[in-house]
């Protein structure tokens, strides 16, 4: 169904991105179906560890150095070139910090809460494309799964914040709940978006439907609609990644630290880690959906196409997500706190029809045949 | 099928990624006596009056409800959406999807009206 959108039949485009890796394909031709399950699944939890805990420790780098350029500092210099070993040095120096827990706090939900986030944001990183042929899972309803468990992070910030037995806490994780939940939905409706453009819900198939030139990527494709559908999607993810502009539930001018305000030491940094494995998956997702994930750029000029092609995928993945991520750390820096009662208002009484409106158009033009004919 | 075991697996790499890192901290990391001081709530440096474990805003309920009617909305538009394509504009051309929009629509339409009577009854509005 794929491949009613461009030239390339279903078959060419399986001869062309092949959907399994060499490394994966020699596992299963030297070992029983079971043993090279059991292989590949461990090859692939170790790349992800190890992917996962240096993204997060880049990431946080990145964000102090980027945030100290918009305000004209240098940020970390010191440690390693330019500062680069900085999160490695925190890191280590809260893993040596005592995590103790308050004495009126709820033992079991208190240690449960920070391990939800972090395991959620595992589960969502399986199914993004880092090329045709590096991605864990390929679920057919990947993006009912994924939504499914990019929404268990809230529970680890319910749970958090009620647990502590702190009014800071239980403060910052209502307003989190109600926030989450709240962009949850027009998040959902640009995640729609892209099922009725593209006929399918696996991520794979989502960017292999981009397949063709710039102008054939889901932002341009769906004239006005992707556009539109790319802000909304940039906005509800910056909610539910819970940074600045949309950063209530931690504000620390009022809430000293919201939901965390109680963990010390790894529990803290759980959160924290799975906040910027959350970023990156965010922008991975805005890569995916947008901005045609692992597929080189193509601009129709035969050479320039060629040359772009040779680059990998996963290249041209990582250069987009980077791009997305640095997107996130400009609003962050750049726009002010919004109120409890102005972020709910922008959520129910402005993207929340809007989303729905641009669905309801996005349908009709298709089932019209004036959009992918 | 083997995606969903993989799935399997990886949720519980997170638990013990994290579970593993929680507990080897405890055991490396030093540890001060415990004082009434140290383990009371970080609130404002005074006695903490009460317990955290209040009543709270009854708005945080309407929201969640509001929020369950889309979620639920959204999950079922995922299949209908999927195959909106190949029901309407496959074979048969651009008219044979009207039918199908008209009912996906309509679903929508009446729980939109949900919403606009959350909005009249200023359910939306937050104080």
């Amino acid at each position: 169904m794929i491949a009613s959108l461009h030239s390339l039949t279903a078959a060419e485009l399986a001869a062309r991105y092949p959907a399994t890796h060499p490394v994966g394909d020699w596992v299963r031709a030297h070992l029983a179906p079971a043993g090279a399950f059991t292989v590949n699944a461990l090859i692939a939890l170790a790349l992800t560890t190890v992917f996962v805990s240096l993204t997060a420790l880049f990431l946080v780098w990145m964000e102090r150095k980027v945030c100290a350029r918009f305000q004209l500092r240098l940020g970390p210099n010191r440690v390693g070139p330019f500062g680069l070993l900085q999160t490695l040095a925190d890191g280590l120096k809260l893993f040596l910090k005592e995590s103790f827990m308050p004495r009126e706090a709820d033992f079991f939900v208190y240690h449960l809460a920070p391990l939800i986030p972090i395991t959620s944001s595992f589960m969502v990183f399986c199914v993004l494309p880092f090329d045709h042929n590096i991605q864990i899972a390929d679920p057919q309803g990947g993006l009912v799964y994924l939504a499914a468990f990019l929404g268990m992070g809230v529970f680890g910030v319910l749970l958090a914040g009620w647990a502590s037995n702190n009014k800071y806490s239980l403060l910052g994780a209502l307003r989190s709940g109600a926030q989450m939940i709240a962009y949850e939905i027009s998040y959902v409706l640009c995640l729609l978006l892209i099922v009725l453009a593209s006929g399918s819900a696996s991520t794979r198939d989502i960017v292999l439907a981009q397949q063709g030139t710039v102008l054939d990527w889901w932002l341009f494709k769906l004239p006005g609609c992707g556009a539109l559908g790319f802000i909304i999607f940039i906005i509800s993810s910056t909610a539910e990644l819970h940074r600045a502009p949309f950063d209530i539930a931690e504000a620390e001018s009022e809430l000293t630290g919201g939901f965390h305000t109680e963990y010390s030491g790894m529990g803290f940094s759980m959160f924290f880690l799975s906040e910027y494995a959350n970023l990156f998956v965010a922008s991975g997702l805005g890569a995916t959906l947008f901005l045609g994930g692992f597929l080189a750029p193509q601009f129709g000029f035969g050479p320039l196409d060629r040359a772009l092609e040779l680059v990998p995928g996963c290249v041209w993945f990582m250069l987009k997500v980077y791009g997305l991520v640095y997107l996130y750390m400009w609003l962050r820096w750049t726009f002010p706190r919004l109120r409890v009662d102005q972020l709910m208002s922008l959520e129910w009484k402005f993207l929340l029809p809007v989303a729905l409106g641009n669905l309801a158009v996005a349908a009709v033009l298709v089932a019209l045949g004036w959009l992918l004919p | 099928m083997s995606d969903y075991a993989l799935i399997c697996v990886f949720s519980l790499l997170g638990t013990f990624f994290a579970g593993g890192a929680i507990l080897l901290s405890r055991l490396i990391a030093p540890r001060s006596p415990d004082t009434p001081s140290k383990l009371a709530p970080y609130e404002c440096s005074m006695e903490s009056i009460g317990s955290a474990r209040i009543q709270f805003k009854v708005g945080y309920y309407l929201f969640a409800l509001i929020f369950m009617v889309f979620d639920v909305e959204a999950l079922f538009l995922f299949p209908c959406l999927a195959n909106f394509r190949d029901a309407g504009v496959g074979a048969a051309g651009g008219l044979s999807a009207l039918p199908v929009l008209a009912a996906v629509g309509g679903f929508v339409a009446i729980l939109t009206v949900g919403l606009v009577y959350a909005w009249r009854k200023k359910v939306l509005e937050w104080e």
